[in-house]
């Protein structure tokens, strides 16, 4: 019982922060047609931005300046790089973000050294909120939980009630049109960009001090993005929330199953000491997102909640 | 560029300079970015000192030693490349420690690497690998190992867990590698043996240096009811496991081999009391004298992001230095056979012995626990003040921590 609890809440949390981070990507895709592989590094710039801040003021200053000058940095990727680069096709801007994703990294590694930097919790959230089964649950982590259900709702309200939400919904599908009717195409796919960047810049300040903040932490977590987007459905914000929910469940979940194939393929007569029979579904836990990866494209190739196929 | 990198290439550069007439060049061939980049820096700077030392008392036989390192990212395929890249460079003597799986196949290349060219050997100085097979059935005339391998350690926590009535079941977590897996094996052979009643509730391995958050692992841990953990986690997946113990609350104790790893102290800061064990050749705080107090010492000032943890780096610097003296020869054969039974002081009581039979050094073992400074402690970690303190009948000489072998060595003309 205490492992389900347990497992729920890590694993709504973690889903969540997929989330902050599969949103941006999204967005980003519907936007312009191909896979930002550089999404990942924009988190990574969040925690160190975050850490440089919070070495020179606080936490809580960070918490809203890092995801913002994230966003600045996108823009500026978006005005002067990609937009430049659109003109050449779909391609040309793919092997731009991969460029980019390994230039961040290298600079990160200048600018911060090759090994894991010290980003601590701020030290006021740094007691544990509740207790229970005998195992106590971080403040911090709720806190993670409740920036989270914020982002969530502020980026629905912004996108389903309000006018600028409209205006760039109509542009991610149909932006000659609203170029026609008088709007600021290139500025809204500007401005997207960077939200998307400044979401993937949060979940980073959020994220980096509870896990680890090292160049390494782009290229661990851009795998995982993909899958949240290609099975949510391409360009689909519910479909990546229920992906999102959905891996960091299995995540969760199987690293507390301690069964092992034997025990699952018993009837087929697998022995528990053969190599395959002593695999445990614990052990299998990180693969598990990129197998749903897999089946969703052969089974449901269009993912959960998208429109089009890949 | 940061600070501490900026200290780091400002520390390192004094080496640099004063390398330009060695002799003797010294390959240090392990992580120095990434994941397990501290560990390897902290053995990288270890073995630095030492050098800087010797060289500055005289050399070995005259001659000026450099040590350079070479950045493996702890892989196999990487490390190959960098032996070359280090062979190429002159050097005949190799440190590596980090990983089982990268000294492994150093290993090979070495055994290699003699066979195709007689008369340019290169010898393997192993200061961490501590997988069992590389001085049994694995074993090689080209490979020393200077630290207690995993049989050897597991027997030290074991017969401390004989002691402890109140441990009766116990959780075993590790990396899924050739050494969690050697971890895993002996605790579990040896635990049947020393203590039958108790059960082992859990088994677990983990990706090596992947997992960020062990949160799930830990919760698995309270859910078993274990009364302790053994784990041989190092580096990064030392200091992670600690934070998400930390996070959780339970005061399981954990027994480690490598509780020493930067950080992990840190991360637990008033819950590693009597909670965190190791077992290692040598703590700073145990009764030594002023000169390798002022080692310690010197050795945290030039260095203050790590801690003086590798003695066994030094050890096997000194080996060397007596090696060579020995043969009176500073090539690698001469040196190798030099090597074979030989016996130093190191600074805290012991002696160290190169068994000559299988490489493999024996020298007494410890297991501390954490405690605060000034509570019987002087010296801390991670730049806390907390450190590491012997436990009540945690001194094991080196003669009841040795193993028997199985090592069958061919040995040169």
């Amino acid at each position: 019982m205490e492992t389900i609890v347990f497992a729920l809440l890590n694993g709504v949390i973690y889903g969540l922060l997929l989330f902050m981070l599969s949103s941006g990507l999204t967005l980003i895709f519907s936007m312009m047609g191909v896979l930002n592989f550089a999404h990942a590094s924009f988190y990574m710039l969040g925690a160190y931005f975050a850490y440089t801040i919070m070495g020179a003021t606080s936490f809580w200053l960070a918490l809203f300046i890092a995801p913002i000058l994230v966003g600045l940095v996108g823009a500026v990727v978006e005005r002067y790089g990609l937009r430049k680069v659109h003109a050449n096709g779909h391609v040309a801007e793919l092997l731009f973000t991969f460029g980019l994703a390994y230039l961040i990294e290298e600079i990160v590694k200048i600018v911060y050294g090759k090994t894991a930097v010290d980003y601590k919790i701020p030290s006021l959230l740094d007691f544990p909120a509740f207790t229970i089964y005998g195992a106590s649950f971080p403040a911090y982590r709720m806190f993670m939980l409740f920036i989270a259900i914020g982002m969530l709702v502020g980026l629905w309200f912004l996108l389903k009630k309000t006018r600028a939400g409209l205006i760039i919904q109509a542009a991610l599908t149909h932006p000659h049109m609203v170029g026609h009717l008088g709007h600021n195409v290139p500025l809204i796919f500007m401005t997207v960009f960077g939200i998307g960047c400044a979401l993937a810049g949060l979940a980073g300040v959020i994220a980096g001090n509870i896990f680890v903040t090292d160049p390494a932490m782009a290229v661990l977590m851009g795998p995982i993005v993909f899958v949240v987007v290609v099975v949510g459905g391409i360009g689909s914000l519910e479909g990546a929330f229920l992906a999102s929910i959905l891996i960091g469940l299995l995540q969760n979940f199987a690293v507390g199953i301690s069964a092992s194939f034997a025990d699952i393929f018993w009837f087929t007569g697998l022995s528990p000491t053969s190599e395959i029979g002593d695999i445990t579904v614990s052990s299998l836990a990180p693969v598990l997102p990129f197998l749903l990866l897999v089946l969703m494209l052969i089974f449901r190739p269009r993912g959960l909640m998208g429109e089009q196929e890949l | 560029m940061s600070i501490k990198t900026a200290a780091f290439a400002a520390a390192v550069s004094v080496v640099a300079v004063t390398a330009a007439q060695a002799d003797i060049k010294m390959a240090f061939i392990d992580p120095l970015s990434g994941p397990f980049g501290p560990s390897g820096e902290a053995a990288y700077t270890s073995f630095i000192l030492e050098a800087e030392k010797i060289n500055a008392a005289g050399g070995v036989n005259g001659e000026m030693i450099e040590v350079t390192g070479y950045d493996n990212k702890i892989n196999p395929k990487e490390s190959l490349v960098q032996f070359q890249k280090a062979i190429d460079d002159g050097a005949r003597y190799i440190f590596q420690g980090n990983g089982s799986s990268v000294a492994a196949a150093l290993i090979e290349a070495v055994n290699k690497h003699n066979k195709r060219n007689p008369g340019d050997e290169v010898v393997f100085f192993n200061y961490a690998a501590v997988t069992p097979a590389f001085t049994n059935e694995a074993c090689s005339f080209y490979h020393f190992r200077f630290d207690a391998h995993v049989d050897m350690k597991m027997a030290a926590i074991t017969d401390y867990i004989k002691g402890q009535e109140g441990i009766k079941k116990v959780y075993l977590i590790g990396q899924d590698y050739v050494f969690g897996q050697a971890v895993a094996a002996a605790a579990e052979s040896m635990i049947k043996e020393k203590r039958p009643d108790i059960e082992i509730v859990g088994n677990e391995l983990h990706p090596l240096g992947k997992v960020k958050d062990f949160t799930p692992y830990i919760q698995k841990i309270i859910s078993s009811g274990a009364d302790a953990v053994i784990t041989g986690n190092w580096g990064a997946d030392m200091q992670l496991l600690m934070k998400a113990a930390a996070e959780s609350g339970s005061d399981i104790p954990y027994l480690t081999f490598y509780g020493g790893s930067k950080g992990a102290v840190a991360a637990l800061a008033d819950g590693a009391i009597d909670r965190l064990y190791q077992v290692t050749e040598a703590i700073t705080n145990l009764e030594t004298s002023d000169e390798q107090n002022a080692l310690v010492e010197e050795y945290k000032e030039r260095f203050p992001d790590y801690d003086y943890y590798y003695h066994r780096a030094f050890n096997a610097m000194r080996m060397f230095k007596a090696a060579a003296e020995k043969a009176g020869s500073v090539d690698p054969i001469p040196v190798a056979k030099a090597l074979e039974g030989l016996t130093i002081d190191e600074a805290y009581g012991g002696q160290v012995t190169m068994r000559a039979e299988d490489h493999q050094a024996q020298q007494n073992l410890y297991i501390s626990t954490v405690a605060k400074v000034g509570d019987g402690v002087t010296y801390g970690v991670d730049n806390v003040d907390y450190g590491w303190k012997l436990v009540e009948g945690g001194s094991i000489d080196a003669a009841s921590a040795e193993q028997p072998t199985t090592c069958e060595m061919e040995r040169p003309e």
